[in-house]
C-alpha cells in the first residue's frame, strides 16, 4: 500500500521550503488552515498577509506586491478564487504580474461540503487567460516540486490542489522528472493512452491494471500542467496508441479534456473520450462516492478506454 | 522628484495646460473620457508638483512613490500630466487610443512610462495600492502609494474590502484622493446609487479623512500636505470637484463623462481654456 497524502500538504510544505527567499510572501483569505499556508504563517507571520474573507482584494494586493518585486502566493478554496476572476484577468494576467494563485479543495472529490464548494470549472476558466500557467498535480511530492518551480517563473499561475488524500506516486522520484509543462508517462502501453490529472491519475493507473487483465495495454500520463499543454507528448501518444482518454475531476468542458480535444482537432483524427463531470453540479458525499456518482471512477475510465479503442 | 513648483499660480497654469491637452486628445480620438479628466487634473497637477517622489528620466526607479489612477478611464488627465512633467513627450499624446500607441484608452503599466497600474476596471486600484504599500513597508522603504479613486467607483464592493484591510494592516503609507465629481457613466451618482455620508464611511473604516474644494489650489496643496503628514493610518482626501471643470458645456454634464466634443465644441473649449490657436 503506497503512502497516502493530500496535494494541499505538498503546497504547504513547498511554501515553508521557499521561505529562505525573503521575497516570497503568502496571502490568505481566512482559509490558511485548509489550504495549508498556515505552516508558513506560523514560521513567518511578518510575510503572511491576512486579507480576511476578501478574495477580490487579496488577488490585487498580491498584484501590487508582485509589481514591487515580491513573489506572492495567494491561496483559498478553488471555488472562491473564482469570485476574483476579473481581478485575476485584468489585474494579474493582463499586466503579466507573477502572482501564484492556489485553489485548494478543487473538484467533486472535496466531498461532503457539497456542490457549493466543489469547483468543477476552475481549470477551464483560468486556462482562457493569456500568460497564466494552469497546474493540477496528483500527489504531494509533485505539488511540492511544482510549487517551488513556480517561484522562479516570471508569469502568473493557477494551481488546483485537493482536500483529500490520494496515493503518493512520486516518493523517491528524481525531482528533475517533474517539470512545469512536461507530462509524465507513468505506464507504457500501445492500445490506448489515458491522460489524467489530479486525483484521477491514481484512478487511471488502476484502470490500466483492469484493462491489462482484459489484454488491453494502456499508456498512462500524469498531465499535471493543463496550460501550456504538453502537445508533443499528446501527439506522441496519439500516434503510438491511436486512441486517447482524458480523465479529470472537472467539467468535460474546457479543462484537460477540452485542452486535449482542441489540440487533437487541429492535429489528428485520434478518437478521444473524455472522463469528467458532464455539465452538472455535485452534491454532498464522500470522495469515493462522488467519483462514482460523477462517473469518474475506475470502471468509467475503463469503459471510456474501450469506447475509444472501438472507434479506431 | 518632479517638484515643479508649489506656487499656486504656477500650479493653476500647469493644470490649465493639461486641460487643453485633455480636450485635444479626446477631440483627436473622437472618443474618451473628458469629464473625469477635467475634474481630477487640479489634484494630480498639485500632487505631482508638490509631493510625489518620482523621476521622469527613471520611471522604474524602485523607491519611487506609486501613483495609481484607479479611475483609469480618466487617462487623458494622466497622459497630459506625464507629458507636462517629462515622462513622455507631447507627441506621444497623439497616440491616445491609436493602434500601437503608448497612450492606451485606459492607463496601462505595460504600455506607458510613469504608469504604475493597468487600470480600466473600476474598484481595483485601492487593493493594488495596498499591495504596493505593504511591499514598501516589508522592504523598509519610505515610498508611499497614492491612489486616485472616482466617487462612482466606490460603489464597487471590493473597494471596501481594501478599505477594511488597509486599516487592519495599519498602512499609513497608503494615501487616497477621491474625486467627488458626483457624476458617473449613466447619470448623476444621486440617481444611480446614493452614497450618503461618504466621509463618515471612511472614518468608520478607520481612515484619516479631510475634505477640500478640489479646484481651489490653495486648499489642494493643504490637502496634499495632510496626506503627506498623516502616517499613523491610511488617509483619504475627499475632493469636491466639478465634472468637466473648465469647459462650460461639459461642467456638471453627464453627457461628457465619455464623449468627445465636435469641432465647434472643441473651438469653444480651446477659447475658454485660453489655448493659443
Amino acid at each position: 500500500m503506497s503512502r497516502m497524502a493530500a496535494t494541499r500538504d505538498g503546497y504547504g510544505q513547498a511554501l515553508l521550503e521557499l521561505a529562505g527567499n525573503d521575497k516570497v510572501v503568502v496571502l490568505e483569505a481566512d482559509l490558511g488552515k485548509s489550504t495549508k499556508s498556515l505552516h508558513f504563517r506560523r514560521a513567518h507571520p511578518e510575510r503572511t498577509i491576512s486579507c480576511g474573507i476578501g478574495e477580490q482584494n487579496m488577488l490585487l494586493v498580491a498584484a501590487g506586491m508582485a509589481s514591487s518585486g515580491y513573489i506572492p502566493f495567494a491561496s483559498t478554496f478553488a471555488i472562491f478564487t473564482e469570485r476574483a476572476f476579473e481581478q485575476m484577468r485584468n489585474g494579474v494576467a493582463r499586466p503579466n504580474l507573477a502572482v501564484h494563485v492556489c485553489g485548494s479543495h478543487g473538484g467533486t472529490h472535496t466531498g461532503t461540503d457539497g456542490s457549493s464548494a466543489q469547483s468543477i470549472e476552475d481549470l477551464a476558466i483560468y486556462r482562457t487567460l493569456p500568460n497564466v500557467t494552469v497546474l493540477h498535480p496528483c500527489d504531494d511530492v509533485s505539488t511540492r516540486l511544482l510549487t517551488k518551480q513556480l517561484a522562479k517563473t516570471d508569469s502568473p499561475s493557477y494551481m488546483r490542489t485537493a482536500r483529500n488524500k490520494t496515493p503518493v506516486l512520486y516518493d523517491n522520484v528524481d525531482p528533475s522528472t517533474i517539470q512545469i509543462g512536461k507530462g509524465i508517462q507513468l505506464r507504457d502501453g500501445a492500445d490506448v493512452a489515458i491522460i489524467a490529472c489530479g486525483v484521477l491519475v491514481s484512478e487511471a493507473l488502476k484502470a490500466a491494471d483492469e484493462l491489462s487483465k482484459q489484454g488491453v495495454q494502456a499508456t498512462v500520463i500524469d498531465m499535471h500542467t493543463i496550460k501550456p499543454l504538453d502537445i508533443e507528448l499528446v501527439d506522441l501518444v496519439a500516434e503510438r496508441c491511436g486512441a486517447i482518454v482524458t480523465a479529470e475531476d472537472h467539467s468535460v468542458i474546457g479543462g484537460l479534456g477540452g485542452a486535449v480535444a482542441e489540440h487533437l482537432s487541429a492535429s489528428s483524427c485520434t478518437p478521444l473520450e473524455r472522463v469528467g463531470v458532464h455539465d452538472r453540479f455535485g452534491e454532498s458525499g464522500q470522495a469515493d462516492e462522488m467519483l462514482e456518482l460523477m462517473e469518474l471512477s475506475v470502471p468509467h475510465i475503463v469503459k471510456a478506454a474501450q469506447r475509444a479503442i472501438n472507434r479506431k | 522628484m518632479v517638484r515643479i513648483t508649489s506656487s499656486i499660480s504656477e500650479l493653476e497654469e500647469l493644470a490649465r495646460r493639461c486641460r487643453i491637452e485633455i480636450v485635444k486628445m479626446v477631440h483627436r480620438a473622437q472618443a474618451g473620457h473628458p469629464g473625469g479628466s477635467l475634474s481630477e487634473i487640479d489634484l494630480m497637477a498639485a500632487l505631482y508638483s508638490t509631493s510625489l517622489r518620482v523621476r521622469p528620466n527613471d520611471p522604474d526607479w524602485d523607491d519611487r512613490d506609486r501613483f495609481i489612477l484607479s479611475k483609469g478611464h480618466a487617462s487623458p488627465g494622466m497622459y497630459a500630466l506625464l507629458a507636462e512633467t517629462g515622462f513622455i513627450s507631447h507627441d506621444d499624446l497623439h497616440s491616445y487610443r491609436v493602434l500601437g500607441g503608448i497612450c492606451q484608452g485606459h492607463v496601462d503599466m505595460k504600455w506607458c512610462p510613469g504608469v504604475d497600474f493597468s487600470a480600466g476596471s473600476l474598484g481595483m486600484g485601492l487593493s493594488f495600492g495596498m499591495g504596493c504599500a505593504l511591499a514598501a513597508r516589508l522592504e523598509g522603504s519610505e515610498r508611499r502609494a497614492f491612489v486616485m479613486l472616482g466617487d462612482g467607483e466606490i460603489q464597487e464592493g471590493s473597494v471596501w474590502e481594501a478599505a477594511m484591510a488597509a486599516t487592519h494592516h495599519e498602512l499609513g503609507n497608503l494615501k487616497v484622493i477621491l474625486d467627488r465629481n458626483r457624476i458617473q457613466n449613466d447619470d448623476f451618482c444621486s440617481e444611480q446609487m446614493r452614497m450618503f455620508d461618504i466621509p463618515a464611511k471612511w472614518k468608520a473604516f478607520g481612515w484619516n479623512v479631510k475634505e477640500i474644494d478640489g479646484h481651489d489650489m490653495t486648499e489642494i496643496v493643504d490637502g496634499i500636505k495632510f496626506l503627506d503628514e498623516s502616517n499613523d493610518a491610511p488617509s483619504i482626501l475627499i475632493a469636491h470637484t466639478i465634472k468637466g471643470k473648465g469647459v462650460s458645456y461639459m461642467e456638471n454634464n453627464p453627457s461628457f463623462h465619455g464623449a468627445a466634443p465636435n469641432d465647434e465644441q472643441f473651438a469653444i473649449a480651446m477659447s475658454e481654456l485660453g489655448a493659443v490657436q
